[in-house]
């Protein structure tokens, strides 16, 4: 069950976010097009997350657009993992059968085959909530990808996990992304930024400092900002 | 004391009078807790999720009316069950049927309330994933009673700790029948009048030890359930 329409570009056209006082996003203007990951990185509250969920379409802009394939109501086929997955009281099968869309068919076999993807087929009947971190932040991707996603959002999936775990993740990530599924992935881990991204979006204080290819972002970063934050000064 | 070793072997006896009483009692309260929870969670649910104009104040009406006395829901109750009331032609007054009725009525905002409280904070957990899931409304109320089921234990646990302990709607809605009617507070409040203490002692006794051992059992479902299922 395909929605017809893509919900590629994403274009973010001049959006601002504020609460009360505080501007969280500053006038961002930004495309994103199909291709290899799109990585966001930036130090801690530099807007990392709520343009992540602006592009998902869980908040809404307090001036400017959003829209999906050029509709302003799209987001259908987009999916997100979030920093702390919420696991459902129920096992780690019947969280994924949760995100499955209505009437899909051969639940059973989709529901393995989506566990066996993120390495967790021995645990399906193990419930959710006691499992480890690094776990639930896998059958959160299988939940996301249940959906059956053009775009998949991860805002700081790693940030709470240890190395293994990380990695586990980030395998995952690039198979999906190999697959054809656009990943946006909000990350302070230049490391991770470096092993996945294909362009960058530098962020801070709610601006887009610098958006480029990856290569190019690592090795000759274009603004001094950018510069100073692959040094890993402490920017603030 | 006579009186307490008396009331004892009356509990202990089996005599049969009491336990028609202690019968009655358990199945109009467990009857009328269950009822609240089948309207109440749904209805909890929905006023924790929805937005409507006049929300908050229903928000507070219904947490004013757990207060409410049993007598004033009796005699409402009362007014549309008998012969010239709206609902007099079912016949229902001063029948179990009419009881179970009242004391639903009577326990439906305590279960009401402590839902929607429950909901709503667990809505504050789940709204990201299940908005980010694209779960539609009636999906959203489904999805979170189910998976605040361990802390709805404890609004069932209320309304039916409320339902046993009152006497005011069962006495004016019922009326106190012998054999038909009688409840176990009801015959308390007889038997204390008429001055026959044992056997209002005993009754005493035996709701104590059925409200204690009720809370037992859902509290060990509670448990269980929390641990298989995190």
């Amino acid at each position: 069950m395909r929605a017809p329409s893509s919900e590629l570009p994403i274009a973010i056209e001049g959006v601002s976010l504020r609460n009360r006082d505080v501007t969280i996003i500053d006038d961002i203007s930004l495309v994103v097009t199909s291709g290899p990951p799109t990585i966001v990185i930036g130090p801690n509250g530099s807007g990392k997350s709520t343009l992540i969920r602006l592009g998902m379409g869980l908040v809404a802009p307090t001036s400017g657009r959003v829209s999906w394939g050029g509709r302003a109501n799209g987001g259908e086929r987009c999916a997100m993992v979030f920093q702390r997955p919420v696991m459902l009281r129920r096992t780690a099968a019947a969280n994924v059968a949760f995100a499955l869309r209505p009437g899909e068919r051969n639940h059973r076999a989709r529901v393995a085959a989506l566990l066996k993807q993120v390495g967790l087929a021995d645990l399906a009947d193990r419930p959710a909530r006691l499992m480890s971190g690094g776990e639930q932040q896998r059958l959160a991707l299988a939940r996301a990808l249940a959906r059956d996603p053009e775009v998949l959002f991860l805002d700081e999936p790693t940030a709470s996990l240890d190395p293994a775990s990380t990695k586990a993740v980030e395998d995952i990530v690039q198979t999906i992304a190999a697959a054809g599924v656009k990943i946006v992935m909000a990350t302070h881990d230049l490391g991770q930024a470096r092993r996945l991204a294909g362009d960058v979006v530098l962020l801070m204080r709610g601006r887009v400092v610098e958006r480029t290819a990856a290569n190019a972002f690592f090795a000759q970063p274009a603004t001094p900002e950018a510069a100073a934050f692959l040094r890993g000064d402490l920017i603030i | 004391m006579p009186d307490s070793a008396s009331a004892l072997s009356l509990v202990l006896g089996g005599d049969p009078t009491l336990y028609a009483i202690v019968r009655l009692s358990l199945i109009i309260s467990l009857s009328a807790a269950l009822l609240a929870a089948i309207l109440g969670f749904p209805l909890g649910a929905y006023l924790a999720l929805a937005r409507f104009p006049g929300r908050a104040f229903l928000t507070v009406l219904v947490s004013a009316f757990m207060g409410l006395p049993p007598v004033v829901v009796g005699l409402a109750v009362y007014l549309m069950l008998s012969r010239s009331g709206p609902l007099g032609f079912l016949n229902l007054l001063f029948t179990p049927p009419a009881m179970i009725a009242a004391q639903t009525l009577l326990v439906l905002p305590i279960v009401v309330a402590l839902t929607r409280q429950t909901v709503e904070d667990l809505w504050i957990e789940y709204r990201d994933e299940l908005t980010a899931m694209r779960v539609g409304p009636l999906r959203r109320v489904v999805t979170l009673l189910w998976d605040a089921r361990f802390s709805l234990v404890t609004a069932f646990l209320a309304g039916f700790g409320r339902a046993a302990a009152e006497v005011g709607t069962v006495m004016i809605v019922g009326g106190n029948i012998e054999g038909f009617t009688r409840t176990m507070t009801t015959a308390i409040a007889l038997e204390t009048s008429k001055g026959d203490l044992p056997l209002a002692m005993g009754l005493g006794l035996v709701l104590i030890v059925i409200v204690v051992v009720v809370n037992a059992l859902a509290w060990s479902a509670r448990r269980v359930g929390e641990v298989r299922a995190g």
